[in-house]
């Protein structure tokens, strides 16, 4: 076979099979949410906007990433240097840790339910201890607070797994000439760590962040599990525009609003902790 | 940070073990943070349907089957379950043949667009996909797809796709040219050398590949909540029944999700993290 083709042949099923199931699909929601029937219009968008739960489930879903990122960010790093450090039972440590990363949101949600439903093992254990004589609810609307930290513990414990599993496989390719360099002119650990891990593990903490930022953006099954109705969230409301109210133009709209945020995300992380030119690895 | 850095600073034993003492605990409470809501979900599914609904609850199992007896013969259970593993099982082979060959591609030769090709599979990683669910909606009712595993898995394999290119990519690339053209020398041509020598080498890595592409389909939920009606798969049918379902059912259906992922994120724990190394970069 000719040499020069065969890599394109190779490559076309995935270039075909990606432009009719992602590209074609993205045409097909933005030409949905800016159509209502007759030519181009923003009415999708101005509906969804102005519908009363858009505020509340945007505000959520971005308080839901402001909070969750960071602590998984620094518990993730935290886990990866506990790692690289570890000589024995180091694979099994590991996979104890990866554990969460096959197992699904829905799931998730429904494991951290156990533990905070009324009849659950954190009413369970505090009527152990004498604090409570009477279980109650937990996740009502009348403690808004518990159920965003119900949902917030649900995502750190689903979702630190697959920035782990990035950070430390980053950490591995950082030559160790680098740190025995640094401990002969006596750099400390904190330092060594702050001079030439952080730096060196960029590409992999953007890669992390990205992937980890937009799933925050798409959380959907653990709210759902967690706190039903009473914590908006926008792909809960999509999800509720296709299905509960059969408007698939303000779905396609939703989507579109979604993807937005998630693009703009991207691109502030790319552009904050960009390798400079000329650095090289 | 601090225990770790504790524990390499040249002290006094004294502060050295305890230091030792301070990481060995993070370690071990890190592992007991992913195990133990676990083990809750796993009390639960192994208790009678009366001791999940009632309080307080026991913290060890009293190994009753009840509760997944109920699951098992809950009316579209089995039919659920099904449809779950039939999609996965699809999604499985679907996104290993499309993408193993273009992982090959990448890893063997240089052409033109070869950045532009890696940056659209890049892309797709970095969309929120469970959105295009939607739009794909309306194509499979034009088409005869809707409401079918088959229209699902071609979803869930656009889900997989990103994931089985990059890592088949990294594990070609852990394949020394060489050894293929010591093949074409010895008289096979690109195809048989391709069987006999890379490919033998290669299966243990392409299992695993395919695993996690079953993991990803097994464990995805706005998809199938959003393209499937009479024939759900388990995570849609546990969502459409979340408000209406009792405990019980839903601990029992959460722990039959979380059982494959333990299995197989065990079988795939070694490639987990060869495929972000190579792919960072």
């Amino acid at each position: 076979m000719n040499a020069r083709l065969l890599p394109y042949m190779l490559i076309l099923p995935v270039t075909l099979f990606l432009c009719l199931f992602f590209l074609y699909p993205f045409v097909l929601v933005a030409k949905q949410a800016f159509t209502t029937g007759a030519g181009f219009t923003l009415d999708n968008f101005r509906e969804v906007v102005s519908y009363w739960k858009f505020p509340i489930s945007l505000k959520n879903t971005l308080l839901l990433a402001a909070a969750v990122v960071p602590i998984q960010l620094a518990l993730s790093l935290l886990m990866a240097t506990m790692v690289t450090r570890m000589e024995k039972g180091r694979d099994l440590v590991l996979y104890v840790w990866t554990i969460p990363l096959g197992i699904s949101d829905l799931a998730a949600g429904l494991i951290w339910l156990a533990i905070f439903e009324q009849s659950g093992f954190l009413n369970s254990m505090m009527h152990g201890m004498g604090i409570v004589d009477k279980p109650a609810n937990l996740l009502t609307f009348q403690n808004p607070g518990l159920v965003f930290v119900a949902i917030a513990l649900a995502e750190i414990w689903r979702a630190t797994a697959i920035m782990l599993v990035i950070l430390v496989a980053g950490i591995g390719l950082i030559p160790k000439e680098y740190y025995e360099a640094a401990e002969v002119f006596g750099a400390s650990p904190w330092k060594r760590f702050v001079r030439i891990t952080l730096p060196m593990l960029r590409p992999s903490l953007q890669t992390a962040l990205v992937l980890r930022v937009i799933m925050a953006f798409e959380v959907f099954a653990v709210v759902a599990a967690l706190g039903g109705t009473l914590f908006p969230v926008l792909m809960g409301e999509t999800y509720a525009y296709q299905f509960d109210l059969l408007n698939s133009g303000a779905a396609a709209a939703m989507a579109l609003v979604i993807l937005a945020i998630s693009i703009a995300a991207t691109l502030v992380i790319l552009r904050a902790l960009r390798v400079p030119k000329g650095a090289t690895i | 940070m601090t225990d770790a850095t504790v524990a390499e600073a040249p002290a006094a034993p004294s502060t050295r073990s305890a230091g030792r003492f301070l990481y060995i605990s993070g370690v071990v409470l890190l592992c007991a943070w992913v195990l133990v809501p676990i083990y809750f979900l796993l009390v639960n599914t192994l208790s009678s349907p009366n001791t999940v609904n009632s309080f307080p609850k026991p913290l060890f199992p009293e190994f009753d089957f009840g509760s997944l007896a109920f699951f098992a013969q809950f009316a579209g259970m089995l039919t659920a379950l099904k449809n779950s593993v039939l999609t996965a099982g699809m999604t499985m082979i679907m996104s290993i043949l499309i993408g193993a060959p273009a992982g090959y591609a990448l890893s063997r030769f240089d052409f033109r667009g070869k950045e532009l090709f890696r940056l659209l599979i890049l892309l797709t990683r970095a969309f929120p996909l469970p959105l295009l669910a939607l739009p794909l909606a309306v194509m499979f009712i034009q088409t005869g797809l809707d409401d079918t595993t088959f229209g699902l898995a071609l979803v869930h394999t656009t889900l997989a796709i990103p994931f089985a290119v990059l890592i088949t990519f990294s594990l070609f690339s852990g394949i020394p040219l060489e050894l293929e053209e010591a093949a074409w020398t010895l008289g096979c041509t690109r195809l048989t050398a391709f069987t006999k020598v890379v490919l033998p080498l290669i299966l243990p890595g392409i299992t695993a590949s395919a695993i996690f592409a079953f993991v990803i389909s097994w464990n995805e939920v706005f998809a199938a909540a959003v393209l499937t009606i009479e024939n759900r798969t388990l995570t849609a049918f546990l969502l459409q029944n979340l408000d209406t379902s009792p405990l019980h059912l839903k601990f029992a259906g959460g722990f039959i999700l979380v059982v494959p992922a333990l299995i197989f994120i065990f079988a795939v724990r070694k490639y987990l993290f060869a495929m972000w190394g190579i792919a960072n970069r």
